[in-house]
């Protein structure tokens, strides 16, 4: 760990001071962070990352301590700020697709609708049935790969190697199917504004077949390393603690937020994606604490297991892409014999299509919360503002007041427990 | 979308409370918007969250849209748990003058999204607990997300010109 | 055939010193647990159930910079991450070596904006580029083994 325990009363004033006035920073706006009492030494200032293997990345958290327990908690994130958001503004609305995945590598498919249906949304399209069904097994393998990363890391925190081990191998099976439809392992840019790039290809049942096969059991194998664990629950329950008003106040959502009883889901509440044509139900938590949101996203395994195999059986033959040629781009062979597909597909690769003056705001209900994406469009085809919202970012923001009173060994499993992925609380 | 068809619920109730502190209602893409002015922000969110049960601040963010004057807009997106409605308000701010009052006291999630629009953008918020720079590192000059400042930093290398862009490169030592 | 059968028969092997603490170096390597981003993931995949990095004898990731002598910058480097890396690499003891992994680490890949340092050679000397966005657990494990043939040939007098 980089810095060792400096307490703030023991820098020397001068230090501070002279590096002021370029880090536009004052020492009567640190103070503020901490109680009186670290001035007086009888607290100590802990720092907490931004290299630390339980930090889910590059957090950095600001402890202060008396003796074990947490004082106050002080997060301090930047570690990872990409600049997507800037990067958008120079590039053509399918050339952002790409960018989207990398926001929340977990989950990219959530990314990549959150991002697109904001673009249709825009555009007022209709994107076809077909497409709309895959879209959904994929966005559910997508809720249960991030569920499996966060099951994994979350157990190796508090102690538990094995999961980890296991949850990695049931993802490979999902990574598989990534691969099969989008040729990439985990940056998918497989949903396209208008649909999917291409038809789902043979082989895609067998495997999406396989998983639903498998995984019950396996999440058996889960909950009974987990579930009744005494040592487990010791970690777990009634630790992190915080109640349903406050959840809401911070703007908590997902799985963290239906741990403290609140039954809000995207999917439930604005269905986008034909998800209302779906039978699925929310699992919800009542005490808020690291158990409940373990048991709520434990449940959510098998909540996306049935929608899987609702679409699966129902899923209709047609088209995957809007017949628009101003936005989908030509099928190659059509480009062979018309001049009409040719001049489309040249416009749309080194121009673009242009979206109308306006702004919208789509959210999806990814494995983290309510990811949204809010598209202020200029009329060409660059957009003026692309802006996500990112679900990480306010979860993490309740963390001082989860960890209030705890020990520091449970801030492992606090963190662990909101489920947060660097990438997307910096962007 | 199908969710774009889904018929609005009635917002006229809450425009008609709000009274003149409104200055426009836009609806578009199934979505509606309500366009204040700074000095009513504070008042307008606060019966939005208790009288007409907006309990969620989802989203705060700002939006450059420089050459127009005024240049920017400070963009909340709220969420009615209890009603399942949104509801995006938008308050306009001048280039010169890039302050608006905090809604920290209203909505407690609006704290780190003001912090970085406050490091991205440079508005500053009147009654924020604790502005400093988020995602930045503390001695970064300026405000990235400005349109002033360029997309890209670094020049794109082809065979002409790679040979110039490593000779420049800041390569480091042991 | 193995050396078991020859025992209390050992007979000589000549080779330089160079050599012989060249391949003793090659194989026990001991990464550092410093992920940044995407390419994290992946390089948990490497040493998880399906790859399993230890057959290459380097699955012991240590947290500590101090007891670790390769660094995989796994991952985008933001200007604020920056510094910290640079840190981290000078807490390392010698002989230590540095794997970019990825696109962002090794040229900032499709981020050239504002935040993100072009390339990680501008910040830690690299000795082996890893190609992909993010890199397949294959091309890792192919990396990692370009860096053991590569430390094989190192002359003892670089870490003087």
């Amino acid at each position: 760990m980089p810095a060792n325990n400096p307490t703030l009363h023991e820098a020397p004033e001068s230090v501070l001071t002279e590096s002021n006035a370029q880090l536009d920073i004052t020492l009567e706006q640190l103070k503020k962070l901490v109680t009186p009492r670290a001035f007086t030494g009888e607290t100590m200032l802990l720092n907490m990352g931004p290299q630390h293997p339980s930090t889910h990345g590059v957090l950095r958290l600001l402890l202060e301590l008396d003796g074990e327990t947490i004082v106050s908690c002080i997060p301090d994130i930047g570690f990872l700020h990409t600049g997507i958001e800037k990067t958008h503004e120079g590039k053509t609305y399918s050339k952002g697709i790409p960018l989207t995945d990398r926001i929340d590598y977990l989950a990219p498919l959530s990314n990549n609708l959150a991002y697109v249906g904001c673009v249709e949304k825009l555009l007022d399209l209709e994107v076809p049935l077909r497409a709309q069904y895959i879209r959904v097994i994929l966005l559910e393998l997508t809720r249960m790969n991030s569920h499996l990363v966060w099951l994994g890391t979350h157990a190796l925190d508090i102690g538990a190697m094995s999961v980890f081990l296991y949850c990695m191998r049931e993802r490979e099976m999902i990574l598989d199917v990534y691969e099969l439809v989008a040729g990439a392992r985990m940056m998918t840019s497989y949903f396209r504004v208008g649909g999917l790039w291409r038809d789902i290809p043979p082989g895609f049942t067998d495997l999406v077949q396989k998983i639903l096969d498998v995984f019950p059991e396996r999440l058996l194998e889960y909950e009974k390393l987990l579930k009744d664990n005494p040592m487990w629950k010791e970690r777990t329950v009634g630790i992190g603690v915080i109640g349903k008003e406050d959840a809401i106040a911070y703007g908590m959502t997902g799985p963290s937020l239906r741990g403290s009883g609140v039954n809000y889901d995207v999917r439930k509440a604005y269905p986008y994606s034909s998800y209302d044509q779906f039978e699925f139900s929310v699992p919800v938590g009542s005490n808020g604490d690291v158990y409940d949101r373990y048991r709520c996203r434990m449940e959510e395994f098998h909540q996306s297991l049935k929608i899987i195999e609702q679409a699966m059986k129902r899923l209709p033959a047609g088209p995957v892409m809007v017949d628009n040629r101003k936005i989908a781009p030509p099928p190659k062979h059509e480009i062979a014999y018309s001049m009409e597909s040719l001049i489309h597909h040249f416009k749309l690769w080194t121009e673009g299509f242009s979206v109308p003056e306006g702004e919208a705001y789509f959210a999806v209900e990814s494995g983290k919360g309510e990811f949204g994406c809010y598209i202020s469009a200029n009329g060409g085809p660059k957009p003026r503002r692309v802006h996500f919202r990112a679900p990480s970012l306010c979860n993490l923001q309740a963390l001082p007041r989860m960890s209030r009173g705890c020990l520091i060994a449970d801030m492992v499993a606090i963190v662990g427990s909101i489920d947060i992925v660097l990438g997307e609380v910096d962007r | 979308m199908p969710d774009t068809l889904v018929s609005l619920p009635d917002f006229s109730g809450i425009v008609a409370d709000l009274g003149d502190a409104v200055i426009e209602t836009v609806v578009a893409h199934g979505e509606v918007t309500l366009v204040t002015t700074r000095e009513r922000l504070i008042e307008a969110l606060t019966y939005l969250r208790n009288q007409a049960r907006f309990e969620m601040l989802v989203d705060e963010t700002c939006v450059d849209y420089f050459p127009q004057e005024p240049r920017f807009a400070i963009v909340y997106q709220l969420n009615s748990l209890s009603r399942t409605m949104r509801l995006r308000v938008k308050v306009f701010l001048s280039e010169h003058d890039k302050t608006i009052p905090s809604a920290c006291a209203v909505y407690l999630s609006a704290n780190w999204l003001e912090r970085e629009i406050y490091d991205l953008f440079g508005v500053t918020f009147e009654g924020h607990p604790d502005l400093r720079r988020i995602l930045m590192p503390a001695g970064y000059e300026g405000h990235p997300l400005l349109k002033e400042v360029p997309v890209t930093v670094e020049e794109v290398a082809f065979s002409f010109n790679r040979r110039r862009i490593d000779a420049d490169k800041p390569y480091a030592r042991e | 055939m193995g050396l078991e059968q020859k025992l209390g028969d050992m007979g000589v092997v000549t080779t330089s010193l160079e050599k012989a603490v060249g391949w003793a170096r090659s194989n026990a390597i001991w990464p550092m647990l410093f992920g940044l981003a995407c390419c994290a993931i992946e390089m948990m995949s490497t040493q998880a159930s399906r790859y399993d990095l230890s057959r290459f004898g380097m699955e012991l990731m240590r947290a500590s910079p101090r007891q670790s002598d390769l660094m995989i910058v796994a991952g985008r480097v933001s200007r604020k991450m920056a510094p910290v890396l640079r840190t981290l690499y000078d807490q390392m003891p010698d002989p230590k070596w540095v794997i970019a992994m990825g696109d962002c680490a090794s040229c900032g890949g499709v981020f050239n904006n504002y935040a993100i340092v072009q390339g990680v050679d501008e910040i830690v000397p690299v000795d082996v580029y890893v190609a992909g966005c993010p890199p397949r657990p294959e091309t890792l494990i192919e990396g990692i083994l370009k860096l053991q043939d590569k430390i094989k040939q190192e002359p003892l007098k670089k870490w003087q």
